[in-house]
């Protein structure tokens, strides 16, 4: 029985990446036998040292190293990971080194398939929970290891407590085998195993020998909450050191010996190639070594090899090349017209239809109000610009690179170099930056195919900020179109909600998994919209894939970056149409559902902490949004001073992500992520002229600064029956809130993005 | 060529028109600077020439004089600066990748103005983060003057 259904996931892996649906509606079933096995531990362990899973290895010296498997992109997820396993082993964070590690399907993230179900965060019962644990399944079976979703805390929760957990109940063990005791009288402290009564103790590094030998046949129940000495509390980042000294920590500071530098030159039409070139003033500047053709997956063009990066950027630019045509439209209106011309047909997809939509629009009871909203694609912008470095020799192929997704680099990397993919070792290094942008393989792709010309010698490729600027994985396009019946004093009797954009998730698979399809709605292109904490009685989402090639992926919060501007846009209309305060409106809103109420925590939080009752001054106005994103419940309100160029003065947000494992860890994602949106909505845009992106650098692409930078207050509830997560909260709230305090302040309701199109910012 | 940088003569070939900062990472293997836009936009490439704050992805190597301070030359051994001690009680980076240049302007900040204001921050630090550490910068400059937070 085993057999036959794994053969037959075996078959629907190979060609399909599932999403939710697919799975829900082919009711396919994961063989038992795959999603209860264990993958491989990885770790082998060293001379004088012993290895308790794939988490936790110490040494006889006493040092305790914690393997983090998630791309550490300045989230903190270092620090946090290993927190968990210090709880459980009972030593403090200070005494544990962590280290990314190898990649392994050991690895895998369920957490994040698993936010990828399509049921809303807060609906239970047998069908979500299924759904939810399908999804989970396909993570630990394909053995993805990604960070991303922000769900690395959601999925590592359980994981690395057990794991310290079980580390410890074999070092308890080995302690009560040598002295002839019952481990149950034994306790650990700071890194010891004490016997009270016979005055002994032994230090983990003494037992780790023996303990290693210890076959933990169960995992003791883990720490209560109440009992948590180092979760739940603010820790110490345990990269500090490294980031106020500049030590060599990121992709771009990998130094090897003899090796060359490198950059490209790809094609800034996508999926268009060079249709002739002139590559003699490159091949003469000075410490270029050679010019060779690229043609991946993810791009065509050129890479540069030279002595030094400064040699490789100037031989990229005296490269003449006359590139293909682009298969999309050219120009914004091109694009513009496909957003529209998807909108006004039937929807590619409806994850939320309640009630009679139709009908309500037909006797309405109440003041019909429409809206159109529309977004720009946007650019990640990590402050590292692209960048990986690859040697292949005889034995193989080896990569260095700041990536959310090595064991997807792995396999891309192996295709194109043609090797088997345990024959390629991804080294993750830190990342300058992620927010979606490295889980792509376009970078270590190119430095592979460099690393195919130079003769076994590694090569460092970078690329411009001009080439990561134009050539990136970008968040889509999109458009809304929204209407509702709005009695007077009461909430909506119905809304309709279409929403058009290019889809994410088959752009994404195309690059990363291009053997298979995408089936299934695309939960990305709604996200936001269609699973918010509303009670509308007649409620209707609609999503609208635009055919659109330019390659998008994901962006900081992926859908909710735009659902939510859109969703919370229009309901401060609604708001306005009822004759109702945007708080109140909000409230009644979401009226009747008892599976609301930590978003209604959050919102009464927020209204308290920004004392939202109050008087606001002349000139100045405030604005409201709330979101529930990647789990966690968010309400925030902005404050703007608009008596001159806008100024956004201050942030309110209260966020209930039922569990904090660092609350300053938390506060400073939920700054980080409000910044990122506040930055799209100062003026990032990017748009195509002759089928070629138009922005190039920071100076017509720039993000907020020191001086544009509000004041932040954040508070953090725990309510919320589940964990949600942290990374990618911040950034839904923030556009929307702030057009609306603009509209408090003005009067000038902003239903595009970026907001300075229509309003002029401090500094822009 | 020959430059003082961090204390110490360091002599090195290189094309006159290449930027400092790629002498510094690529030839000198000093990679405390970093690039970021290569066109002295964003200040992750931020060195000290003489105390003062320079951008030097775009500063051509043949027109350096003077002394240079990376971030690696202003620790004392394991003695840390005052400023990235504070940069460690605020926690202040994130992915860390523009923290060398934001420490480096602060450095030069207080050189200039020992005590400065949000307004002296604010028109002084023009470095980008992309994490959005501004807040914990802006705080952890006062701290490292002796100004309360």
């Amino acid at each position: 029985m085993a057999r036959k259904k794994k053969s037959l996931f075996g078959k629907i892996v190979r060609r399909t990446f599932l999403t939710a649906g697919a799975v829900a509606v082919g009711g396919v079933a994961f063989g038992a036998y795959l999603v209860n096995r264990d993958h491989d531990n990885p770790l082998v362990a060293g001379e004088g040292e012993g290895v308790f899973n794939p988490f936790v290895k110490i040494a006889t010296d006493g040092t305790i190293t914690v393997i983090t498997p998630r791309a550490e992109m300045g989230q903190g997820i270092h620090t946090t990971l290993a927190a968990m396993v210090a709880e459980e082993l009972d030593v403090p964070l200070s005494s544990i080194t962590t280290e990314h590690g190898p990649t392994a399907a050991a690895y895998y993230n369920a957490g994040m398939m698993e936010e990828g179900a399509f049921p809303p965060a807060f609906h239970s019962g047998l069908g979500a929970d299924a759904q939810r644990s399908l999804m989970a399944s396909m993570g630990k079976v394909l053995g993805l290891q990604v960070t991303g979703g922000s769900s690395s805390v959601i999925d590592g929760f359980d994981k690395m407590r057990e794991a310290g957990a079980e580390a410890r109940a074999a070092l308890v063990t080995a302690a009560a085998n040598r002295w002839s005791v019952s481990p149950d009288v034994l306790q650990t402290e700071n890194g010891s195993v004490i016997y009270a009564a016979g005055e002994q103790s032994a230090t983990y590094g003494e037992l780790v020998l023996e303990a290693a030998e210890v076959e933990v046949e169960e995992i003791p129940a883990l720490k209560s909450r109440r009992d948590w000495a180092v979760l739940g509390k603010r820790q110490m980042r345990t990269d500090i050191a490294e980031k106020v000294t500049g030590a060599p920590i990121y992709g771009i500071d990998v130094q090897l010996p003899d090796m060359l530098y490198g950059t490209v030159k790809i094609s800034p039409r996508f999926g268009a190639a060079a249709v002739s070139f002139d590559d003699t003033a490159a091949r003469a500047v000075p410490g270029v070594l050679d010019i060779v053709e690229i043609e991946t997956t993810t791009g065509k063009g050129f890479g540069i090899i030279a002595t030094n990066t400064w040699a490789a950027f100037k031989g990229a630019e005296a490269l003449q090349v006359e590139w293909g045509d682009a298969p999309y439209p050219a120009d914004d209106a091109g694009i513009t017209n496909r957003l529209v011309a998807a909108i006004e047909a039937e929807g590619t997809q409806s994850l939320m239809d309640r009630g009679d939509v139709d009908a309500a629009f037909a006797d309405p009871q109440g003041t019909i109000i429409e809206a159109e909203y529309s977004v720009p694609y946007l650019a990640h912008a990590t402050m590292e610009p692209m960048n990986a470095t690859a040697q292949l020799t005889e034995e193989g192929l080896t990569i260095w690179a700041g990536t959310q997704a090595p064991g997807i680099v792995q396999s891309r990397c192996a295709a194109l170099a043609g090797l088997d993919k345990d024959n390629v070792t991804v080294n993750t290094v830190f990342l300058g930056g992620g927010f979606g942008r490295r889980g792509e393989v376009d970078f270590p792709l190119y430095a592979t195919a460099l690393a195919m010309q130079t003769d076994g010698k590694p090569i460092k490729v970078t690329w411009t900020r001009e080439e990561d600027t134009t050539h990136d994985t970008y968040r889509p396009a999109a458009m809304a179109r929204m209407r509702a019946v709005v009695p007077e004093g009461a909430r909506a009797d119905a809304v309709e909600m279409k929403v058009a954009a290019p889809s994410i998730i088959p752009s994404v698979i195309a690059r990363t998994y291009p053997n298979l399809s995408a089936a299934g709605p695309d939960k990305t292109l709604t996200d936001g919209a269609y699973n918010q904490p509303v009670n509308y009685d007649n409620f209707r989402v609609s999503g609208h894939a635009a055919d659109l090639s330019i390659p998008v992926g994901f962006w900081r919060s992926v859908g909710h970056s735009y659902n939510c501007f859109f969703h919370e846009g229009f309901m401060d209309e609604q708001a306005e149409a009822a004759g109702m305060d945007p708080l109140a409106y909000r409230l009644a809103v979401m009226e009747g559902d008892d599976r609301l109420d930590p978003a209604r925590g959050v919102l009464n939080k927020v209204a308290e902490m920004s004392g939202w009752r109050g008087s606001v001054p002349q000139g100045k106005g405030r604005g409201l949004a709330q979101s529930l994103c990647f789990g966690t419940w968010i309400a925030m309100v902005v404050q703007v001073d608009a008596t001159d160029d806008i100024r956004i003065e201050k942030v309110w947000a209260a966020a209930d992500p039922g569990t904090v494992m660092d609350p300053r860890l938390f506060r400073d994602q939920v700054i980080g992520g409000a910044i990122y949106g506040f930055s799209a909505a100062l003026g990032e845009e990017i748009n195509f002229e002759d089928g070629q992106v138009v922005q190039q650098n920071f100076w017509d692409y720039s993000f907020m600064n020191m001086e544009q930078c509000p004041e932040f207050e954040i508070e953090l509830l725990q309510t919320s029956p589940h964990i949600g997560g942290a990374g990618e909260v911040g950034t839904p709230p923030a556009v929307p809130a702030l057009a609306n305090a603009i509209y408090a302040a003005t009067g000038q309701r902003l239903r595009q993005m970026p907001l300075s199109r229509d309003v002029r910012f401090l500094g822009v | 060529m020959q430059l003082r940088i961090n204390g110490e003569i360091r002599t090195f070939d290189a094309e006159p028109d290449t930027p400092l900062l790629w002498v510094l990472r690529d030839i000198l293997d000093i990679k405390g600077p970093k690039f970021g836009c290569g066109v002295a936009a964003c200040g992750a490439c931020t060195v000290l020439v003489d105390g003062q704050p320079v951008r030097s992805c775009s500063y051509p190597v043949d027109g350096v004089e003077g002394e240079i301070t990376t971030i690696e030359g202003i620790s004392n051994g394991d003695t840390l600066h005052r400023v990235q001690e504070a940069w460690i009680e605020h926690q202040v980076p994130q992915c860390g990748y523009c923290q060398s240049g934001q420490i480096l302007a602060a450095v030069a900040l207080l050189g200039a103005v020992p005590e400065p204001t949000d307004e002296d921050i604010d028109l002084a630090m023009t470095n980008l983060c992309r994490c959005g550490t501004y807040p914990r910068i802006k705080a952890a400059i006062k701290t490292a003057s002796g100004q309360g937070a």
